[in-house]
């Protein structure tokens, strides 16, 4: 910065205001200060009202009424068994009860798929003869339901719930209309029937209850493509595969490349190229690593990332598309924050820790392992933490990659199909109908919570790291 | 003494200061290395697989790259591919980002690094951090079911489309004001005190302290900023897949009118990053030119994230130059 001699004026009293003038001018220079100050705070507010309305959108489909027509009403069910309504409900149903129901109400062939999915009883078939079962489990591709075990209480309870009361959901409210003014929701649905919009039914069947898409049910039930019964359980564990491969992926990477920037590198051109290169890959776009992952892992790898190399027969997945091709490309998009990240924490060390342990005759590594890393660990593991909540919330790189959106069975290792939150937000955001609105709140509020979890963790990392080192 | 007369004995009389081969010590170092340079070898690889494939879409008979960068209309079922219309919509949605975001997060670094207390700083900075941390997918549910729906129900439905423009980039301008106003807070924050006491001392007020000293004195610091914002911006994808629609802005220049059609924030525009992510989604079968032209799409991209890249980084160290 250079100053430059300003020019000079004849008089020096013409540079200055006159006192009158700075006073005259005063009163205007502070009005203009205070209304600036107040912009500033108005922008700073925006930001803040922003996330405020971004929350309030999510929390406001999670939860309202709605108006449900069951097929058939849970309270005749349980009449029908010779049970009290008033005191039992479909949930208390002893087990050989609600196959009982199922197997009066589907139709044979449904049930043979439902049993062929997975059966019913360890012991005895419900819907197909002993013969044919033998018959297809020995086939080329027996079906899943020839391995697994039997359904399990809320397996059995879901499936009553889809195939025998079939709730439909005819029509929802948000949730602060729905506090505040459930009678208009009321008179909506009452002008949609005579409307005639639900030809199918008549107003009294239809019930109008308080409904959270965001309950224990969903969380725990498989993806479905009717909504009112869909679940995120094939998406949350999709969803936790993808963040033990990222890990085991980028840790020991992004530590080993953090270690060598910092305790090994010496200034070279090789080594300012990698710096650089470091920094210029953490502002690649995530969609451009899923390319990358398409291109490499799903279709260069194919025959690793599908697991045909590890099996003699039958592949597990019929293509790339699995979750590790998946977990690699996470675990690509996070190396560099990870390195970058690491590289802070260890340059946090002082270097007094350093010499000691080279004067006291160690290798570079031994100091490093013994001495620089236990001191570096929290740092590292704060920044590891921020960026595998970054990769749990991408979905572009999921969407390049191929993660399918309608997957229902769990995926069961690194070979497997699989769909994740993100995937699924993305996929219900996309439909048009009002329910599925209201399950990709649901699944927004499941995944906001879950990186509020792993935050909540890096803050508390971070607040014992910065006591210790005080 | 006696110790040293060991270690004498121990080297057979003569004492050596060679270094002992450690195979471990060097293993490691390799494997070090090795992660190190991996950094590498993915940028390579990015530019490789980008390269192979955008090059397999320009030997298609349908396709020439003059047509590619040249062309206005994005018609790949009719032969139609000139890139234009996804790079309209990409740099129209992030300019109307930008206009949201800079004065929001400008203001707000100002405000946090020359007004707030301790505490009020305290309490905003990670409110502000909050927004980073949400995933895009649910600022795209977001401007699908908030914003979209306000805009249409403040300007009329009949002239804001379902799917516009208008919508996608406020939300991302949201997106990325605490990009913004986290690097310029910490470009005013560098800028030493004795700047400022020295215009208080000539009795300037806050603002003119604020707006003629700091912020020119921090101005590359704060550039850097918006240059880092605008890049994010551009690559930004679920938001523009979910708010912005499915079809690009086919246009001829000269034939249509610029203001109600070319740049008519109403109405959606397909972006660079809708394409592919649109593209892709489902099963795309390898070696067809819907899979070859998402490569030529994801290559410039990854050009014209890098060029903005390398501008903030050049505006980072004027900046450091200046004040380290």
């Amino acid at each position: 910065m250079s100053i430059e001699a300003p020019e000079r004026p004849g008089r020096v009293e013409d540079l200055y205001p006159s006192e009158q003038e700075y006073i005259g001018h005063l009163g205007r220079r502070l009005r203009k200060a205070a209304v600036f100050r107040l912009f500033c705070l108005a922008m700073l507010s925006i930001a803040v009202l922003a996330l405020a309305t971004l929350l309030y959108t999510i929390i406001n489909d999670s939860f309202g009424l709605v108006a449900i027509v069951n097929e058939n009403d849970p309270e005749g069910i349980v009449a029908g068994l010779g049970h009290d309504p008033e005191e039992v409900g479909l949930e208390n149903l002893e087990y050989d009860e609600l196959v009982g129901l199922l197997e009066g109400t589907v139709s044979s062939g449904v049930g043979r798929r439902l049993e062929r999915d997975q059966r019913f009883y360890e012991d005895r078939l419900v819907f197909e003869s002993d013969a044919t079962w033998a018959e297809i489990c020995t086939s080329d591709a027996p079906p899943s339901g020839c391995t697994l075990g039997p359904r399990g209480q809320s397996d059995i309870l879901a499936l009553v719930f889809e195939r025998v009361v079939v709730p439909d959901v005819i029509a929802t409210y948000e949730l602060i209309p729905s506090l505040f003014s459930p009678e208009v929701f009321e008179e909506e649905v009452a002008a949609a029937f005579e409307a005639g919009r639900f030809p199918d039914h008549t107003p009294d069947q239809a019930a109008i209850e308080w409904r959270s898409w965001f309950n224990p049910t969903f969380l725990t039930t498989p993806q479905n493509s009717t909504p009112e019964i869909a679940g995120i359980r094939t998406a949350i564990i999709g969803s936790a595969w993808l963040v033990v491969i990222t890990l085991l992926f980028a840790v020991p990477v992004g530590v080993g490349a953090a270690i060598y920037l910092v305790e090994y590198a010496k200034p070279s051109r090789l080594n300012d190229f990698i710096q650089t290169n470091i920094n210029n890959l953490a502002g690649v776009p995530s969609i451009i690593y899923g390319m990358l992952g398409l291109a490499i892992f799903v279709r260069v790898l194919e025959p690793f990332t599908s697991g045909a190399i590890f099996t003699d027969g039958v592949p597990p997945s019929d293509n790339g598309r699995t979750v590790i091709a998946a977990g690699l490309t996470l675990g690509l998009l996070t190396l560099p924050v990870v390195i970058i990240s690491a590289q802070e924490a260890l340059k946090s060390v002082p270097n007094s820790l350093r010499h000691a342990g080279l004067a006291l005759g160690a290798t570079r590594w031994q100091t490093v392992r013994s001495q620089i890393l236990p001191v570096a660990l929290p740092g590292i593991l704060t920044g590891t933490i921020l960026a595998v909540a970054r990769a749990v919330g991408e979905t572009a790189p999921l969407i390049l990659v191929g993660a399918a959106s309608f997957i229902t069975t769990d995926p069961t290792g690194p070979f497997s199909k699989f769909t994740a939150l993100p995937i699924q937000i993305f996929q219900w955001t996309s439909f048009p109908q009002q329910e599925f609105r209201h399950i990709a709140a649901a699944a927004s509020l499941a995944l906001l919570l879950l990186l509020l979890t792993l935050n909540a963790a890096a803050v508390i990392l971070r607040n014992r790291y910065s006591r210790r080192a005080e | 003494m006696a110790t040293e007369e060991r270690a004498l004995q121990q080297s057979g009389g003569q004492q050596t200061f060679k270094r002992r081969p450690r195979p471990g010590e060097l293993a490691i170092r390799g494997f070090l290395f090795f992660c190190g340079v991996l950094s590498i070898a993915t940028t390579l690889g990015i530019v490789y697989e980008l390269g192979k494939e955008s090059l397999l879409f320009f030997q298609d008979d349908r396709v020439s790259i003059g047509e590619f960068f040249t062309t206005t209309i994005w018609q790949p079922q009719a032969g139609g591919f000139g890139i234009w219309p996804l790079v309209l919509g990409t740099l129209y949605i992030s300019f109307i980002a930008m206009l949201v975001a800079v004065p929001i997060g400008l203001a707000a670094a100002i405000y946090l690094s020359e007004y707030a207390s301790n505490r009020v700083r305290g309490f905003l900075k990670p409110v502000l951090e909050v927004l980073v941390g949400i995933p895009t997918v649910v600022y795209g549910f977001f401007a699908l079911t908030f914003m979209t729906p306000l805009l249409r129900s403040l300007l009329g439905s009949n002239v804001v489309g379902f799917f516009n423009v208008l919508s996608a980039g406020i939300v991302i301008g949201i997106l990325i004001v605490p990009l913004i106003s986290s690097l310029a807070e910490d470009a005013l924050r560098a800028v030493p005190d004795s700047l400022r006491q020295a215009a208080y001392a000539l009795g300037a007020s806050k603002l003119e302290v604020s707006t003629r000293v700091v912020v020119p004195a921090a101005l590359s610091g704060i550039a850097a900023g918006f240059v880092v914002a605008m890049s994010r911006a551009v690559g930004e994808t679920m938001v523009v897949t979910l708010a912005s629609g499915a079809s690009p802005r086919n246009f001829m220049l000269g034939e249509d009118s610029l203001f109600s059609y070319i740049l008519n924030p109403f109405q959606g525009a397909q972006a660079m990053t809708g394409y592919v992510a649109i593209t892709a989604n489902g099963d795309l079968g390898y070696n067809t030119i819907d899979y070859n032209s998402i490569f030529a799409i994801g290559l410039t991209l990854f050009f014209m994230t890098l060029g903005l890249n390398s501008l903030s980084r050049r505006f980072v160290r004027r900046f450091r130059q200046v004040y380290e």
